[in-house]
C-alpha cells in the first residue's frame, strides 16, 4: 500500500490585499503512512494551518508536489477523490454544519457522494456511534456545546468513509471538557477504526500519544521525531513559543542542575518512577 | 434567552396532518387560495370553514393557537373592512362627514375581511404543521422540474436550509454583539430615529464581517466534503407521497371542484 | 472599587418548563485593587454572574453592592455602572467595527463623553499597555491585523475606559501559548499600574494561579470555596470532580507523598518543584 499522504518539496506562497507576498511554506516535505497518527504542532502563524489544507486540494502548493493515495492534488479529475479519502475537521465547530438537524448533517457528505439513501442511513448511525452522540440525531445543531458540534462534524467525516483525517486544530475554540471529548474521539478513531490521523494543534499535550511529531516554525519543519524525542528538546520548543508539559520541563531544570535524569519524561507516573530511583 | 426561539410557528402533535408528504400540503394551501379568490358569494365560504375546521380537527392543533396568528393582522383586517365600507357605491344607509356607509360596502367588506381571515388562517395551517425544513424540501421537489427551464431548485432550497441552520446562531451572536458594545457604553435604546440607525453601526459592521466569515469557512468545510452542487446527489430522506396524501390531495380537489361549479354554475 | 454581592441568585425563564437556577444564593466580598480568578466548569454560572456586575443581567433576588451602591436598585443608571466595571468578552476580537485602530480603541472614550485630548491620551496608553506600537497600527485597519493582534486591540478597547473594576472573560481563548503568555502579562501590567480591582474568568488553573491574589471556585451557579491559589489547589480531588483540573506538579506532589516523598504541599510551579525536590534530594544524600 502506498502512503497515505506523500508531500514531496513543497512551497506555498499567498498575496495579501496589498500585493505582497509572503512565503507560508518552505521546503516541507513529509510523508505519512497508512494507520499512523501524526501531530502537527507549531504557533499560530507557523503556516501548520496552510499545509493541512494542502492535504485536501483545498490548496495547492506553488512549487512541489502533493500526492493523496496516489493521486496529485492538482488533478482536478481527482479532486474528489483525494477528498473522500482525506477528510478535514475544521476550527470552528459552528462554521461546518449545514444541517438544521444533527443526523441530516452527518448525512451531508455521503448525498454528495451519491451514497444510495439506505447505506446513507445505516452509515449516519454507525458514524453517531462511533461519536457516542447517537441519542442526539435529531436534534438542533445550535443547541449542542461546542465539544457536541465538533463530535458531530467528526460524525460527518467519517460517513464518507475515508481512510485519513486531518484534523485542523479541532481544540482550539472548546472548553476543557470539550477538548477531553474532541481527543478521545480521535485516539478511538485510530486505534479501533485505522484511520490514518494528523493532528494539527498547539497544545503540547496533545501530543503525548502521537506516533510521531513534526515542529513547525515560521513555515519550515523544525523538529520531527517520536514524542520523546521531540518533547525533551524543551529550551528549542520554548524559542519556538510552545508549551512543554510541567513534568518535560521540570525534567529539564532538574536535568540542568545535575541531576540524573532521562531526558524524556512526559508524564507524573514516569517522574515518580525516576524520583524514587534516586533514592 | 435568543436559543429558545423557534422558527416559523411548527407545533408539533405528530398527527395525520403532520405527516403528510409536505409537497401535498403546500399543494393543498395553493388549491385554498386559489379557492379563495375563485369564490363570489358568501354561501361557498361554509364550505371552505368546514374544510379548515375539519384540517385543525385532525391536526390536533388547539384552535385558540391557530387563531392566534390572526392577532398581528387586526388592524390590517380592519382597516380593510373600513375601507370597503366607505368605498363603495351603492344605496347609502349611514353617513358621517364626506364618508359614506353603503350597504353594497358592507357586504363587500364582510367578504373580503372574511377572505383574508381564511387565507391567513390557511397559509398559518401549512407552517404551523410543516416544520421549515420540511417545506424547504416539498419546495425543492416542486420545483424540481422546473430545472429544465433554469430554475436552481437545489441552490435555493442549500439557501433556505443554511439560513434556516444559521438563524438561531446568528441571534446568539447578535446577543454577544450587543452585550460587548453595551459593556463600551453603547447606546442602542435612546435618540431619535437617525441617531439611533447611526448607534446601530457598532452592531452590524462585526455581524456582516462575522457572517461573511462563516460563509467562507462553512464554504471550505462543504468543499472538503465534497459538495459539489446538485448534480448526482443523492437525500438520505426521500419524500414519498402515499395513500394518506392521496385521499389528502383529493378532498382539496373536491373541495376545489365545488368551488368552481358554484361559481360557474350557480 | 470594593464590590459586595449578598444572597444573589438568578433563575432563567422563570415559571415557564425551561426554568433554570444560574446562580444560587452568591456571597462573594472584594476589596478594592484585588486580583481574583473565577474558576469553573462550563455551565458553573460564571458568566452570568459576571454579567450581573456591570448591569447586563439583573438579579432575580439578592444585592450587588459596587463602592457603597446598591447597582440593583432601580433608580441607577446603568451608564455610571458602566463607567466604573469594565467586561471584556470572550473572543473580544468580534466586537471590532471601526475603520481603524485608533477609532475602535476610542469607541469607549467617547461613549464615556471625554475630551478629544483625554480621548488621545487613554488610546495612547491603552496601546502601550497592550504592546501594540501606536504610531504603526492606529490608522491601520483593524481587520487587516493578525488574530493576536486583533485580540489585543478589543482588550485595549475596555481598558482605555479605564474602569474602576475590570472583568475579563477568558481572555486567552484560543490563543497560542506565546500569546497567551504575553497577554495575562499585559494584564498583571494594568492592574499593577493601576491598582484597580481585576475579575479574571477561566479555566484554566495554571493561567490563574500565577496572576491572582484569590482563586473562587463555582460549580452548578453555586461558589464552592475561595482561597488563595495555594489552598485551593491543594484540593485536587474536590476540583478534579467538579470537572477541573490541577497543574501536573499539584499531581505530582500527591503522587510522591504516596512514595512517602514529602514536599511542600502546596507547590504548583515548575520552578517550586525544582526547588523543593532538589531541597529534597540533597537532605537524602545528607542521611
Amino acid at each position: 500500500m502506498p502512503e497515505m499522504i506523500d508531500i514531496q518539496d513543497i512551497q506555498f506562497y499567498y498575496k495579501n490585499d496589498m500585493e505582497e507576498t509572503t512565503l507560508a511554506l518552505k521546503d516541507i516535505t513529509i510523508t505519512v503512512e497508512p494507520g499512523e497518527f501524526i501531530v502537527i504542532i507549531g504557533h499560530n502563524g507557523s503556516g501548520k494551518s496552510t499545509l493541512a489544507k494542502h492535504m485536501n486540494a483545498l490548496l495547492l502548493p506553488t512549487k512541489g508536489e502533493v500526492f493523496v493515495k496516489g493521486f496529485n492534488t492538482k488533478d482536478e479529475a481527482h479532486v474528489w477523490d483525494i477528498r473522500q479519502n482525506a477528510g478535514m475537521v475544521f476550527q470552528n465547530p459552528d462554521n461546518q454544519l449545514v444541517a438544521t438537524i444533527v443526523e441530516e448533517d452527518v448525512a451531508f457528505g455521503p448525498e454528495n457522494l451519491g451514497v444510495p439513501p439506505v447505506e446513507i442511513r445505516k452509515r449516519v448511525d454507525e458514524a453517531l456511534n462511533v461519536v457516542d452522540m447517537s441519542e442526539y440525531r435529531d436534534k438542533a445543531p445550535h443547541l449542542l456545546s461546542g465539544g457536541q458540534k465538533q463530535r458531530i462534524a467528526i460524525a460527518g467525516i467519517i460517513a464518507m468513509r475515508p481512510n485519513c483525517i486531518i484534523f485542523d486544530e479541532p481544540t482550539a475554540m472548546l472548553d476543557p471538557s470539550g477538548r477531553r471529548e474532541v481527543i478521545r474521539t480521535i485516539k478511538k478513531l485510530n486505534k479501533e477504526e485505522n484511520i490514518t490521523i494528523v493532528h494539527i494543534t498547539h497544545f503540547m499535550e496533545e501530543a503525548v500519544n502521537a506516533d510521531r511529531v513534526i515542529v513547525m516554525g515560521d513555515g519550515q519543519i523544525v523538529l520531527e521525531g517520536k514524542p520523546k524525542e521531540v518533547f525533551s528538546k524543551v529550551e528549542q520548543l520554548k524559542e519556538l513559543g510552545l508549551d512543554v508539559p510541567q513534568m518535560t520541563d521540570l525534567t529539564n531544570e532538574l536535568i540542568k542542575e545535575g541531576i540524573d535524569l532521562p531526558q524524556d519524561i512526559l508524564t507524573v507516573d514516569e517522574m515518580v518512577m525516576e524520583l524514587c530511583q534516586l533514592k | 434567552m435568543f436559543k429558545d426561539i423557534t422558527i416559523g410557528q411548527y407545533y408539533p402533535t405528530g398527527s395525520y396532518v403532520h405527516e403528510l408528504d409536505p409537497r401535498t400540503k403546500i399543494l393543498a394551501t395553493l388549491a385554498l387560495i386559489v379557492g379563495l379568490f375563485i369564490i363570489n358569494t358568501f354561501v361557498p365560504y361554509i364550505y371552505i370553514v368546514a374544510f379548515i375546521l375539519g384540517v385543525v380537527y385532525v391536526s390536533k392543533v388547539p384552535l385558540g393557537y391557530v387563531l392566534k396568528g390572526l392577532k398581528p393582522l387586526r388592524v390590517l383586517i380592519l382597516f380593510t373592512f373600513i375601507i370597503n365600507v366607505f368605498m363603495s357605491q351603492g344605496d347609502i344607509i349611514w353617513s358621517i362627514g364626506p364618508l359614506n356607509a353603503t350597504r353594497e360596502g358592507i357586504y363587500k367588506a364582510l367578504f373580503m375581511a372574511i377572505r383574508l381571515i381564511l387565507l391567513v388562517v390557511g397559509t398559518s395551517i401549512l407552517t404551523l404543521t410543516t416544520s421549515p425544513i420540511s417545506l424547504t424540501d416539498g419546495i425543492e421537489q416542486l420545483l424540481n422540474p422546473m430545472k429544465k427551464i433554469g430554475v436552481p431548485a437545489h441552490e435555493l432550497a442549500m439557501m433556505m436550509t443554511i439560513a434556516l441552520r444559521f438563524i438561531p446562531t446568528l441571534l446568539e451572536e447578535t446577543e454577544k454583539i450587543m452585550k460587548a458594545q453595551m459593556a463600551r457604553g453603547a447606546d442602542f435604546e435612546s435618540g431619535n430615529v437617525i441617531s439611533r440607525a447611526k448607534g446601530l453601526v457598532p452592531l452590524l459592521v462585526p455581524l456582516f464581517i462575522s457572517a461573511f466569515r462563516r460563509a467562507d469557512e462553512l464554504a471550505m468545510a462543504m468543499e472538503a466534503r465534497c459538495y459539489r452542487g446538485g448534480e448526482n446527489r443523492t437525500k438520505m430522506k426521500e419524500l414519498k407521497m402515499d395513500r394518506g396524501d392521496t385521499i389528502a390531495l383529493a378532498t382539496t380537489a373536491l373541495l376545489l371542484v365545488i368551488l368552481v361549479v358554484h361559481r360557474t354554475v350557480l | 472599587m470594593s464590590i459586595k454581592i449578598e444572597n444573589l441568585t438568578y433563575v432563567y425563564n422563570p415559571g415557564s418548563p425551561f426554568e433554570t437556577k444560574a446562580l444560587e444564593d452568591i456571597n462573594i466580598e472584594i476589596e478594592s485593587g484585588e486580583f481574583i480568578g473565577l474558576i469553573g466548569h462550563t455551565g458553573s454560572g460564571k458568566s452570568t454572574l459576571i454579567q450581573h456586575l456591570n448591569g447586563l443581567i439583573k438579579p432575580t433576588s439578592g444585592k450587588i453592592v459596587i463602592n457603597g451602591i446598591d447597582i440593583t436598585e432601580k433608580t441607577v443608571k446603568l451608564s455610571d455602572i458602566r463607567r466604573k466595571v469594565g467586561l471584556v468578552f470572550q473572543y473580544p476580537e468580534h466586537q471590532l467595527f471601526e475603520e481603524t485602530v485608533y477609532k475602535d480603541i476610542a469607541f469607549g472614550p467617547q461613549n464615556l463623553g471625554l475630551s478629544e485630548t483625554e480621548i488621545d491620551q487613554r488610546v495612547r496608553e491603552a496601546m502601550e499597555l497592550v504592546k501594540l506600537p501606536f504610531d504603526e497600527l492606529r490608522d491601520r485597519s483593524p481587520f487587516e491585523l493578525s488574530g493576536g493582534q486583533k485580540r489585543r486591540v478589543a482588550i485595549a478597547g475596555v481598558f482605555a475606559m479605564k474602569p474602576e473594576v475590570l472583568v475579563l472573560d477568558e481572555p486567552t481563548s484560543g490563543l497560542d501559548p506565546r500569546t497567551r503568555d504575553e497577554v495575562l502579562d499585559e494584564i498583571k501590567t494594568l492592574h499593577d499600574r493601576y491598582k484597580n480591582t481585576v475579575i479574571l474568568v477561566s479555566h484554566s488553573m495554571e493561567d490563574v494561579a500565577k496572576l491572582v491574589d484569590r482563586v473562587i471556585v463555582m460549580h452548578n451557579g453555586k461558589v464552592i470555596f475561595s482561597g488563595t491559589p495555594r489552598e485551593v489547589f491543594k484540593e485536587t480531588e474536590t476540583l478534579e470532580s467538579i470537572g477541573l483540573g490541577v497543574p501536573q506538579i499539584s499531581y505530582l506532589v500527591k503522587a510522591l507523598k504516596k512514595k512517602n516523598i514529602n514536599l511542600r504541599e502546596d507547590i504548583f510551579t515548575v520552578e517550586e518543584a525544582k526547588e523543593e525536590i532538589l531541597k529534597w534530594i540533597r537532605s537524602n544524600k545528607n542521611v
